[in-house]
């Protein structure tokens, strides 16, 4: 009976430490999001979407910053799904066993918690100090990088979900394996590679270290690739810090756009797993 | 070769095709079969006649699976796999290495022990294997699925849905299914690897009627836990044990009067 009662005890401590810490953890996120919502919500306004970047002092939109964050972030994407694609498939199907296989697996987990500052700081060496100026090429280089691995990773991951059966199935019919590849395999993991590449997209989309080195930002209007180019992150950066109330204000409303954003890639991203492993 | 007793004590080395003297579609010849260092075969020889039903049976490991993935070559799916000796297909050596595998898998088809629809439509499961190997006019490759499907026993069930996801099939259908997908690439021989050890008895009654239709066509290998079902379905038994073919023979005999006391320890359930 002690023994009994000795391990509810413990039972009840241990239980009551792990909901405290779910608490503490939930408490600070919700107290991220009020304030973000309370102080964003107000700037939130049409103007925010149809004006570009104010002048100090003055009242404006982000419509620059956010176009430039679309457009860095988009060529980003187009550059790193191929590549991560094509990477995480060579290193599950074709690799297995084979010791630049295994190299290139690890190599590419360090790469995908490198801190961001550092693909900054590598794509300003060879991107912008010999070009001579910020560019938002260099911006997109440097979030291409950041998703890279993401998306190698979650390929790896989906793609070592396919049952094996499936591709002994393709390959008893006497289908060629890069067939078996295109028309079975990958059918079977697109779900997965596709949340993939939105979480990517949600993690590029917040970056801001890598672009104070890169595309840095722009007061105007701007679609030319090869000059700087505004962006959200950086915008609110320098906003926040700002002294002006109108500026402060922006750089609210920004975070805001971009937390609803990502919350949004997020929730797709869930939904689109969940329809993938239902079936 | 041809008219060797069948009484005669069956150790493997024997490559006795049958009693009855029917030609041999495919002949092991002294297959010996490695798992990196593990030998999983000892020197197994034995014919599978022509449209005939031959079953392998024997306790799990025994070897039976090993066998009909040499036939077929899956085995060369994996690195440090690798088997030695001879295996015929109409007298031609498929182990070889200058053997296309692909075309070799197109001739000698395999039904798994899971189902295994491809995540694709009822239709394109079956027209994506035929497409495969030869062109055909939309006509004719609907005809191909419908005959496929008919002589799965499937087509009553699924004709008015052709266009749905392979998945959404229950268990059995899905294995008809992937029968369907093996035959309308109109393969010489098939091989099923325990088909209906996944399925129910319904599901697996029909599809042992399937498999005494197919073998007016086709030449079959089994691989089956059950052993009803290999004395139901099949023409020759090859009961094995240990990596060793121990004794291979009439389905009938086999299960009547078979020569070895370990096959008929197992046969009557005394161990495996």
């Amino acid at each position: 009976m002690a023994s009994y009662a000795s391990r509810r005890i413990g039972n009840n401590v241990a239980l009551g430490l792990s909901l405290a810490a779910t608490l503490v953890g939930l408490f600070f996120l919700g107290a991220i999001l009020v304030t973000l919502l309370l102080k964003g919500f107000g700037a939130i306004s049409p103007r925010i979407f149809l004006e570009n970047t104010p002048p100090p002092g003055s009242d404006g939109g982000l419509l620059n910053a956010i176009f430039g964050s679309l457009a860095m972030t988009i060529v980003a994407i187009v550059i790193a799904t191929p590549v991560g694609i094509l990477a995480g498939t060579y290193l599950v199907e074709y690799s297995r066993g084979s010791r630049l296989g295994e190299i290139a697996k690890f190599i590419n987990d360090i790469l995908l918690s490198a801190p961001s500052i550092i693909i900054g700081l590598f794509v300003y060496t060879i991107l912008v100090v010999p070009v001579g100026h910020f560019s938002a090429w260099a911006g997109a280089a440097a979030l291409g990088l950041i998703a890279l691995p993401v998306i190698n990773r979650t390929t790896q991951d989906m793609l070592g979900l396919v049952p094996n059966a499936l591709r002994e199935a393709s390959a008893a019919l006497g289908m060629p394996k890069w067939k078996a590849m295109t028309h079975v395999i990958y059918r079977a993991a697109r779900s997965g590679i596709l949340t993939g590449v939105l979480l990517a997209i949600a993690r590029v989309t917040g970056e801001t270290a890598p672009l104070l080195f890169t595309a840095l930002s722009n007061q105007f209007w701007s679609t030319d690739l090869g000059a700087p180019m505004a962006n959200l992150p950086v915008v609110i950066f320098q906003f926040a810090l700002s002294p002006y109330a109108d500026w402060q204000r922006l750089a609210w409303g920004g975070a805001l756009i971009i937390t609803v954003a990502i919350l949004a890639l997020n929730i797709v991203a869930r939904v689109l797993s969940n329809i993938g492993s239902v079936k | 070769m041809n008219d060797a007793s069948p009484a005669m004590a069956a150790v493997s080395v024997t490559n006795r095709p049958t009693s009855g003297g029917e030609r041999a579609k495919m002949e092991v010849k002294n297959l010996r079969f490695y798992y990196g260092d593990t030998l999983a075969l000892q020197t197994v020889s034995l014919p599978l006649a022509d449209r005939k039903v031959t079953a392998f049976i024997g306790p799990s490991g025994c070897g039976k699976s090993t066998l009909l993935r040499v036939l077929n070559r899956m085995y060369d799916l994996y690195p440090h796999q690798r088997a030695e000796g001879e295996v015929l297909l109409d007298g031609k050596n498929i182990l070889l290495p200058s053997q296309d595998l692909n075309l070799l898998r197109s001739k000698v088809g395999m039904v798994f022990q899971k189902p295994t629809p491809f995540p694709m439509t009822i239709f394109d499961n079956i027209a994506f294997g035929i497409q495969l190997f030869e062109r055909v006019s939309r006509g004719e490759l609907r005809d191909r699925v419908e005959a496929a499907l008919t002589k799965a026993a499937l087509w009553g069930e699924v004709k008015d849905k052709l266009s749905a996801n392979g998945l959404s099939l229950s268990g059995g259908q899905q294995q008809r299914l992937c029968i369907a997908r093996t035959i309308a690439v109109r393969p010489e021989v098939v091989l099923l690897d325990e088909p209906c050890s996944a399925l129910d008895p319904i599901s697996t009654s029909k599809i042992e009627e399937l498999i005494d239709e197919l073998k007016s066509e086709y030449t079959i290998a089994i691989v089956t836990h059950n052993m009803q079902q290999a004395a139901r379905v099949s023409d020759y038994t090859a009961f094995m044990y240990l990596g060793s073919l121990i004794e291979f023979d009439n389905t009938d005999k086999i299960f009547t009067a078979p020569s070895d006391r370990r096959t008929q320890d197992y046969i009557t359930g005394r161990f495996g």
